[in-house]
């Protein structure tokens, strides 16, 4: 890819970030109203918790002073602290590795089952297989993913009993079900949109070009066809990767799973007002390098995209 | 006799579509021999396309179905053969060039890994020496600094250069016959000279025979021996360039001629053919140039005139082929 | 050009008649086209069925079937002849109230839609089609929106501002919302101001609000139609994600999502409790991603954006 694109993608970073990060501090900060208050859920606050959190965020003093100094506890992975005091990057250190494996799990699944099913689909088009795995993916799609968490459960964790219905004790047969509950549907969606990209690409004239070159088939449709559909597929897996990464919230509360999702809600049920900023400021960061990651690898796949 | 290099005999190609069958190609014949250059002249929509890409095979079916006729190389007949074996006629015995140089290049992979790529899976040779050859082809077809250029994307490259590449390609497994579809119509005038040009000379060298598809008679004039005019799916004249050039014998071609400018001659309007071309899903009765036609008469609207050799090697579709002039 | 065209010319035809013949041929294609296809017709069904259970949903009841009532003593009872979907936890006729639930799903849905579309439409066409110092602008706005998860975003949204009433999920849902469909827009509209026609029109000295709105935004409709149908499907979803979590609508609002979230603590005594709100919410879902598709294939959309 040329240096220009790599140097101008990265400068990039720095104003999206920023920009991020004061999208999430000034919805608690800046809008209208006493931000503690509103952290707290307007539950009644000691007043010398009011006035440890007034120290710490720097309400005394103008706002771009407060962004400044919260933006300097960021780079040093200050994330915050709750209004007991204890501090939100502990949190993030405690359920970040029960995130991760859901992650990794569901993504997994996501990678291979949704290439499978596109190219699958794609090159038996018109055939009943291509039927059945539409079909089949339309469902996985529309049904919502707390039905299908709550399906699985039932009817391999408790009517069949096979796997393990909550928590994380059981090892890695405790991530079977979740994983399986994000990661039909992603690979579900993957599977429609490669599959529809796929085709797109086999009609090309440069696809017909290579096979009037007499190219074997299998060539054609590995190097060809897939690389020139691969673009869109590696931004969706992408973006799903930093969502996942950001604790699939649902999921997690289905099965109980002591992750940064759960973390969450139990914080927003809680009035943690804290802790979800925390959070939800974590997860937008992961999400720009992310896209930073996606763009640079779209680039190395299609060299239109950086030579412009 | 021997059998002549290429053959196609009475091909018949139809599409299926939601909206009814239309014969794109409808009873097509010719013969090639080697170093021979046959122009298939003819505007959108007349067959000429479809039937290079039916003779490949590489139509899309469906919608496309090939539904009679015979396409031979040698006494090989390549409408029933395997598609394996299709596979290997393709690009070694028959090879196409295309149109549009950055929509048949892959915009993702190296004009370099592209040539390579074709050169290992048909040639069997290692990388280095496809590379080397590669490198060859790519100075036989006039592209300067060939070495550096293997590194180029498609979209780098200008569409003479890339065209080039094409070309390239297309004779790198040194095919007996090249269909060459519209090889000049995207580009530049001044590149497209250059590009006939160096086709006109792979020719002469490898005595490889060419179908030169276009719509542009002078580059048919240009470059080809003998030129087929189409016309919504027939062939409706056949013969010698120059001859059909200075002595039309079917009223289309006559039109075509007419219709370009001189530029010596002034002019209010620009002389184009009355009408429009016909619509393939409900097809004019009898011959279907009659709608267009100044010499048309009651028998032309009923029957639709056969290939009658009116002079010899000089075919026509026309009842009236004595009376075309000029 | 010094030549004035004469009248009996069969030259080009006024820049702006061809573009308008050109599109009603077009969507006569598109019409045919979606007549034939079978998705097409489920998902106008569907959604057609749950748009009438929103705005009058007293006509699907029967005179045995009454909203309003509840009878303590007839609690979680299963699907019988009287409830055919059972009742719930408060011995209210279930049926009735998933019916109910429509209203919600599709009062989010609509409005998250249009909002996201005239957001899309406006900002997006001025960023494509006059680039520069405005495409800038509001591309990063966009990449720092987008950098913001939808349901996190929402989540913290709503919880800081507690209060989740249909219009506050559905304006939370937009606000997170919007760059998707901009970003589509634009690359549509990027996409199209080079065509012919539109230079045609530039030169002959239509203002750029005209180019836009007569022969750009007609040409380069069909991907957000298609993604506007996501996007409502998206919408129903995520209203009732949200509500599940508890930070959307909150009793005694009905909503799908509340009456799953309140069925999941007695799923194993009465799955039919999850069962009929969760299917309701799947099929309207599902009409929604059923219409994106046949609209898809019909208009021959790629909505993928070119480099």
């Amino acid at each position: 890819m040329s240096r220009r694109y790599l140097i101008r993608r990265l400068l990039l970073v720095v104003p999206v970030l920023l920009g991020t990060i004061l999208l999430v501090f000034g919805m608690v900060f800046l809008a209208p109203g006493d931000p503690i208050a509103r952290l707290a859920g307007n539950k009644p606050l000691s007043p010398s918790t009011i006035a440890v959190m007034t120290q710490r965020y720097h309400l005394d003093q103008p706002f771009v002073i407060q962004f400044w100094e919260y933006l300097k506890a960021l780079s040093h992975g200050d994330f915050g602290a709750t209004f007991t005091g204890r501090d939100v990057s502990e949190i993030i250190k405690e359920r970040f590795p029960v995130t991760l494996k859901l992650a990794i799990g569901a993504f997994g699944i996501e990678l291979v089952l949704g290439l499978a099913l596109s190219i699958v689909s794609a090159v038996k088009r018109r055939t009943w297989i291509d039927s059945s795995i539409l079909v089949g993916t339309l469902f996985m799609i529309t049904i919502p993913t707390l039905v299908v968490g709550f399906v699985l459960q039932y009817v391999f964790g408790i009517k069949l009993g096979w796997l393990p219905v909550a928590g994380v004790q059981a090892g890695w047969q405790s991530y079977v079900l979740p994983s399986l509950t994000i990661g039909l549907g992603l690979a579900a969606s993957i599977g429609r949109l490669g599959r529809s990209d796929i085709l797109d690409n086999m009609t090309g004239e440069h696809i017909r070009a290579a096979n009037a070159r007499g190219l074997p088939r299998r060539r054609v449709i590995g190097h060809h066809v897939l690389k020139n559909s691969l673009v869109p597929i590696v931004t969706i897996l992408g973006l799903d990767l930093a969502y996942l990464m950001g604790g699939a919230v649902i999921t997690e509360t289905i099965f109980n799973l002591p992750g940064l999702g759960q973390s969450l809600i139990v914080g927003v049920r809680t009035s943690n007002g804290p802790l979800v900023v925390g959070l939800v400021m974590l997860f937008a960061i992961i999400f720009v390098f992310t896209t930073l990651i996606v763009d640079l690898l779209c680039a190395r796949i299609d060299p239109r995209i950086s030579y412009e | 006799m021997p059998e002549p290099l290429f053959t196609v005999e009475n091909l018949q190609v139809e599409f299926r579509t939601d909206d009814g069958v239309v014969h794109a190609v409808d009873g097509v014949s010719y013969t090639l021999e080697k170093s021979e250059v046959l122009a298939v002249l003819g505007e959108s929509g007349s067959g000429k396309t479809v039937h290079a890409r039916a003779a490949m095979r590489i139509l899309d079916t469906p919608p496309a179905f090939i539904t009679g006729g015979s396409v031979r190389l040698g006494d090989m007949e390549l409408l029933t053969l395997d598609e394996e074996d299709m596979r290997e006629v393709r690009g070694s015995q028959v090879a196409m060039l295309f149109q549009d140089p950055h929509t048949a290049l892959d915009p993702v992979y190296t004009v370099g890994e592209q040539l390579i790529e074709l050169l290992k899976a048909r040639r069997r040779v290692s990388k280095r020496e496809a590379t080397e050859v590669a490198t060859a082809l790519l100075g036989r077809v006039g592209i300067p600094t060939p070495r550096e250029r293997l590194k180029a994307y498609p979209h780098q490259l200008s569409g003479g250069i890339a065209q080039r590449v094409m070309v390239a390609m297309a004779v790198a497994l040194e095919p007996a016959v090249l269909l060459a579809d519209e090889p000049t119509s995207s580009l530049d005038v001044t590149v497209q000279a250059q590009v006939l040009e160096l086709l006109g000379s792979l020719v002469a060298e490898t005595q490889m025979a060419m179908v030169l598809i276009t719509h542009n008679l002078a580059v048919a004039v240009g470059l080809a021996d003998r030129i087929a005019v189409m016309y919504a799916g027939r062939i409706v004249e056949l013969g010698p360039a120059r001859e059909i050039y200075s002595d039309p014998k079917h009223p289309y071609t006559a039109a075509l001629l007419r219709s370009i400018p001189d530029i010596q001659i002034r002019e209010e309007r620009l002389p184009a053919i009355k009408g429009a071309p016909p619509n393939l899903l409900r097809p004019p009765t009898g011959c279907a140039f009659h709608p267009r036609c100044p010499l048309a008469d009651d028998r032309c609207k009923a029957e639709v005139p056969p290939e009658v050799e009116v002079r010899p090697g000089r075919w026509s579709a026309c009842f009236h082929a004595d009376e075309v002039t000029r | 050009m010094s030549n004035r065209p004469t009248s009996d010319t069969e030259g080009a035809a006024d820049p702006l008649d061809t573009v308008e013949g050109q599109t009603v041929t077009l969507w006569s294609d598109v019409r045919r086209k979606l007549k034939r296809d079978r998705r097409f017709w489920i998902a106008a069904v569907l959604i057609a069925i749950f748009v009438g259970m929103a705005i009058a949903p007293q006509l699907f009841f029967t005179d045995s079937l009454d909203p309003s009532q509840c009878e303590l003593s007839d609690s979680a009872k299963g699907p019988s002849h009287a409830h055919w979907f059972g009742t719930d936890i408060l011995g209210c006729d279930y049926y009735t109230r998933v019916v109910y639930g429509a209203r919600t799903s599709i009062e989010v849905g609509f409005v998250v839609g249009t909002l996201i579309v005239t957001i899309a439409l406006s900002l997006g066409s001025a960023s494509g089609y006059f680039g520069g110092k405005t495409d800038m602008i509001i591309s990063r706005f966009a990449d720092v929106w987008f950098s913001v998860p939808t349901t996190l975003g929402a989540i913290l949204l709503l919880s800081l501002f507690g209060g989740g009433g249909t219009l506050a999920v559905a304006l939370v849902l937009v606000f997170f919302g919007w760059p998707d469909m901009t970003r589509l827009v634009r690359s549509t509209v990027i996409g199209g101001k080079h065509r012919g026609y539109v230079r045609a029109a530039k030169t002959m000295g239509s203002p750029s609000r005209t180019i836009m709105r007569r022969h750009v935004l007609p040409n380069g409709i069909a991907p957000v139609l298609v993604f506007a149908a996501y996007t409502i499907g998206g919408a129903v979803g995520g209203e009732a994600g949200l509500t599940f979590l508890g930070v959307g609508l909150r009793l005694p609002s009905i909503s799908w999502g509340l009456q799953i979230s309140i069925a999941q603590t007695r799923f194993t005594s009465d799955p039919y409790l999850l069962f009929f709100p969760s299917l309701f919410l799947s099929f309207l879902i599902g009409g929604f991603v059923l219409l994106g598709e046949s609209l898809r294939d019909a208009l021959d959309v790629k909505l993928i954006e070119d480099a």
